[in-house]
C-alpha cells in the first residue's frame, strides 16, 4: 500500500459522511454551542419566551376553568366520550418518539449523524411527553381522584384494573418519561462539565459543578459513562417501540369498529416516529439558523431526517390503505361502514386533510432537491404534524360518533375550551424548549467531537508510519489562528 | 483548577438516592396510614345532647338493641329512637333526674333531641342494615362493644377496605342468627366450617363489585 492511499482511507473513513459543514476544530465546536448559554440573553429570546409564557398561562387558565366547572365545558357528547383530550395526548406522545429513537436506536446502529441532533431531539421528547401527560391527568373529571391511576396502597383497598390497556398506558408513558429524562441527563454530563470549566462566575460554576457530578474527563469516568450510556440506550430501545404500541392498545383492545384492528401497534409506532421527526425538523430548521449552527446541524442531517419522514410517512399511508382492505376483506359490515363513513361521512374533511398531509405531501421527498430545500421541508414538517393530529382525531372521533345504535349518532364539535387548551399546551412546550435553548448545551458537544475526523487516531498520521506528520502542526497552527 | 465543592459533597449522590427512594416510600406510608379513617375517625366520640349511657341500658340493664333501634331488621336505616321511646320508661322512672331534662323538654315541646351522628357514611356509599343483620353480621362487628360505652364512639374505620375484608371472606366474620345482638361473642373452634356451610345453604354472596354500594 502506498503512503498516499493509506492516508486517504484513514481520513476518509470518517470523511465519507460530511458530518460537519466545514472543517472545525474541537475548540470551535465547543465555542459554537456553549457560548449561547454564556452570552447575555438576547432580546429576541425574551420576546419568544414572553409569547410562550402567554400560551402557558392560557393552558393554566383553561385547566383552572375546567377544574372549576367539570368536563361539561368540553365538547364531548354521548357517543363521543373521547375527544380533544385523548387526541392531544396521543399527538404529544407521538411527537415524543423521535428523541429516543434518535438517541437510542440510532446509537445502537452506530449512526454517527445522530450526534448533531440528539440532544435537542431528546429535549423535545421530554417536553412533549410532559405536555402529553397533562391530558390524561385533567380528563378524569374528578381530578382529586387522579392518583387512582397509580397502584398506591389506600384505605379503599382499591387497585387499578390491571386488565385495562389504560393502566398499561400509565406505566408505559411514565416509564418512557423516566428513562428518557435519565438518558438525556446522563448524556449531558460531559457537556455540563465543559461549561462548568468555562464558567466565569462562582454561581454558574457551582450550579454547573453540581449538575456535572464531579466529572473530570478522567479515563475511568469515560469508561463508566460510555457503559451507562450503552445500557440506557439498550433499555430505551424497546421502549421506543412499546410506548406507542401500548398507546394503540387503548383503542385496539376495545371492540369499536375502526379501533379494533391488529395493525394498530406498528402503524402507531410508524406514525409516532413520522410526527416526531417532523417536529425535530420544524424546531431545528429555526434553531440552527438563529443560533448559527448550520455547520454542525447541516443540510445533510436535515436530509436524513426527511428520508425517515418519507419512509415512515409511506408506512403510515400503507397502513391507511391496509385498514380499508381489511375492512372489506373481513366481510364485517360494521367494520366496512366505519371506514366508508370515515372517508365519505360527516368527517370526510378531517380524513382527507389527514390523507393529503400524511400520505401525499411527504412523497415529494423522493426528490433530492426538495429534501434539501429548507422552506419546503419546513412546510412539510408543519403539514405532517397537522396531518398526524388529524389522524388521531379521525381515529378517535369518527369511530365513536356513529356507534351501533343509530338513535344515539351525533356530531362532535370541540368547544373554545378544547381548542384553547390545545393551543396552551404549545405554550408549555415552547416555554420549556426555550429554557433548554437558553441554559443547556443544545448540541451534544462531546459526541459531535468523537465523530469528527480529528478523533480518528490515525488522523495526524500523514505518512502511515504511526507518527504524527506535518498536517498536525499545520492544523494546530490553523486552529490557533482561528481562535 | 481548584475544587468547587469540598470532598464531603461526594456523599450527596448517595444521600439523594436514599432520600429520594426512602422519601417516596415514606410519603406513601404516611398517606396510607395517617390519612385513612382508621387513624382519623376511629374513636370519634362527640358530646351528645343527653348524657345517655349504653353501658347502663344495653350492658347492665340488658335491654335488647331492637327495643330502641327497632327498624334495624326491616329497614336500611337503623333508627335513633324518638323521644317517645325514652319516655316509655322515663315517664315513670327517674322522672326528676337532671340528666333527663333535655328529654322531658323535647317531650313537652315536640322538638327532636339533636343527637350527633357518629357512624356517617359518605352519600355515595349505600348501606342497608336489614340485609346485613339477616345474613349473620352481628351488631358488635361494626359498632364494637356498645355495652361497655358510656359515650358511643366509632369502633371501626368504616372505610371501603374495611368493608371489603368481610365481603371477600364472610366465613371469617359471620355468626349464627341467634347471636346477632350478642356482645363479646366468641366464635367456636369450628366456626369457619360452620359459616361455610351456612354460606352454601343460604347462598350468601356478599358482592364486591362497585355497583353493590355505589349506585
Amino acid at each position: 500500500m502506498s503512503t498516499e492511499t493509506h492516508h486517504k482511507t484513514a481520513v476518509h473513513a470518517l470523511d465519507d459522511l460530511p458530518l460537519l459543514g466545514r472543517d472545525l476544530s474541537f475548540h470551535e465546536v465547543t465555542e459554537l454551542v456553549a457560548h449561547h448559554t454564556e452570552k447575555k440573553t438576547p432580546t429576541a429570546w425574551f420576546g419568544a419566551f414572553a409569547l410562550a409564557n402567554a400560551g402557558l398561562l392560557l393552558l393554566v387558565a383553561m385547566i383552572a376553568y375546567l377544574f372549576w366547572n367539570g368536563t361539561g365545558v368540553w365538547g364531548l357528547n354521548n357517543p363521543v366520550g373521547w375527544g380533544y383530550a385523548i387526541v392531544n395526548f396521543v399527538f404529544w406522545v407521538g411527537i415524543g418518539h423521535a428523541g429516543t429513537l434518535i438517541s437510542a436506536i440510532l446509537f445502537l446502529f452506530r449512526q454517527q449523524w445522530r450526534t448533531a441532533i440528539n440532544r435537542s431531539a431528546e429535549a423535545m421528547t421530554i417536553f412533549a411527553v410532559m405536555c402529553a401527560l397533562i391530558f390524561p391527568g385533567i380528563h378524569v373529571g374528578r381530578v382529586w381522584a387522579a392518583y387512582w391511576m397509580l397502584p398506591i396502597p389506600n384505605q379503599m383497598e382499591m387497585w387499578p384494573q390491571f386488565k385495562s390497556p389504560l393502566l398499561w398506558d400509565v406505566f408505559a408513558v411514565s416509564t418512557y418519561f423516566t428513562v428518557s429524562a435519565v438518558f438525556w441527563y446522563v448524556g449531558m454530563i460531559p457537556d455540563l462539565a465543559t461549561m462548568r470549566d468555562r464558567a466565569t462566575t462562582t454561581l454558574r460554576r457551582k450550579v454547573l459543578g453540581f449538575l456535572s457530578m464531579g466529572w473530570t474527563g478522567a479515563n475511568r469516568h469515560w469508561r463508566n459513562y460510555e457503559k451507562a450510556y450503552l445500557l440506557l440506550a439498550a433499555l430505551a430501545t424497546p421502549l421506543v417501540l412499546s410506548v406507542h404500541s401500548v398507546v394503540s392498545f387503548d383503542f385496539a383492545v376495545s371492540i369499536i369498529p375502526g379501533w379494533h384492528t391488529t395493525i394498530f401497534p406498528p402503524y402507531f409506532v410508524a406514525g409516532a416516529i413520522f410526527s416526531g421527526f417532523a417536529m425535530v425538523v420544524t424546531l431545528l430548521v429555526i434553531a440552527r439558523k438563529i443560533y448559527k449552527l448550520e455547520d454542525i446541524i447541516t443540510i445533510g442531517h436535515l436530509e436524513k431526517m426527511n428520508i425517515i419522514i418519507l419512509l415512515t410517512g409511506t408506512m403510515v399511508g400503507f397502513a391507511y390503505i391496509t385498514e380499508f382492505f381489511i375492512a372489506w376483506y373481513s366481510g364485517v359490515k360494521y367494520e366496512q361502514y366505519a371506514f366508508l363513513n370515515r372517508a365519505f361521512g360527516p368527517y370526510a374533511w378531517a380524513y382527507w386533510t389527514m390523507m393529503f398531509c400524511n400520505l401525499v405531501f411527504p412523497q415529494f421527498f423522493w426528490f433530492k432537491k426538495l429534501r434539501r430545500s429548507i422552506p419546503f421541508m419546513f412546510a412539510v414538517s408543519i403539514t405532517t404534524n397537522i396531518g398526524m393530529w388529524f389522524e388521531r382525531f379521525v381515529i378517535t372521533v369518527t369511530s365513536l360518533h356513529r356507534d351501533y345504535l343509530p338513535s344515539s349518532w351525533d356530531y362532535y364539535t370541540p368547544t373554545w375550551v378544547d381548542v384553547l387548551t390545545f393551543v396552551g399546551s404549545f405554550g408549555l412546550f415552547f416555554t420549556l424548549f426555550l429554557l433548554f435553548l437558553r441554559f443547556a448545551p443544545m448540541v451534544a458537544i462531546a459526541e459531535v467531537k468523537y465523530v469528527m475526523p480529528q478523533a480518528d487516531p490515525h488522523y495526524y498520521d500523514d505518512h502511515g508510519d504511526g507518527h504524527a506528520g506535518d498536517q498536525a502542526a499545520k492544523l494546530a497552527r490553523s486552529s490557533h489562528h482561528a481562535s | 483548577m481548584p475544587q468547587i465543592f469540598p470532598k464531603r459533597a461526594n456523599l450527596l449522590p448517595t444521600l439523594t438516592a436514599v432520600g429520594g427512594l426512602g422519601g417516596g416510600l415514606f410519603v406513601i406510608f404516611f398517606i396510607w396510614y395517617y390519612f385513612s379513617p382508621s387513624y382519623t375517625d376511629v374513636g370519634y366520640a362527640p358530646v351528645q345532647p343527653v348524657e345517655y349511657s349504653h353501658r347502663l341500658h344495653a350492658g347492665q340493664l340488658g335491654m335488647k338493641c331492637q327495643y330502641c333501634h327497632n327498624w334495624v331488621e326491616e329497614a336500611a336505616h337503623a333508627n335513633v329512637p324518638p323521644t317517645q321511646t325514652c319516655m316509655n320508661c322515663h315517664s315513670q322512672i327517674r322522672t326528676e333526674s337532671v340528666k333527663l331534662v333535655p328529654v322531658r323538654s323535647s317531650w313537652a315541646t315536640g322538638q327532636s333531641i339533636p343527637w350527633v351522628k357518629i357512624h356517617q357514611l359518605p352519600d355515595y356509599a349505600r348501606f342497608a342494615h336489614n340485609v346485613h343483620v339477616a345474613n349473620g353480621v352481628g351488631c358488635e362487628s361494626c359498632h364494637g362493644r356498645i355495652d361497655q360505652m358510656d359515650v358511643v364512639q366509632l369502633a371501626q374505620p368504616l372505610s371501603m377496605g374495611w368493608c371489603l375484608q368481610c365481603h371477600r371472606e364472610p366465613e371469617k366474620h359471620i355468626r349464627p342468627q341467634s347471636e346477632i345482638t350478642t356482645m363479646g361473642y366468641v366464635q367456636p373452634p369450628d366456626y369457619i366450617a360452620r359459616n361455610l356451610e351456612r354460606i352454601r345453604t343460604e347462598g350468601i354472596q356478599p358482592p364486591t363489585d362497585c355497583s353493590a354500594c355505589h349506585y
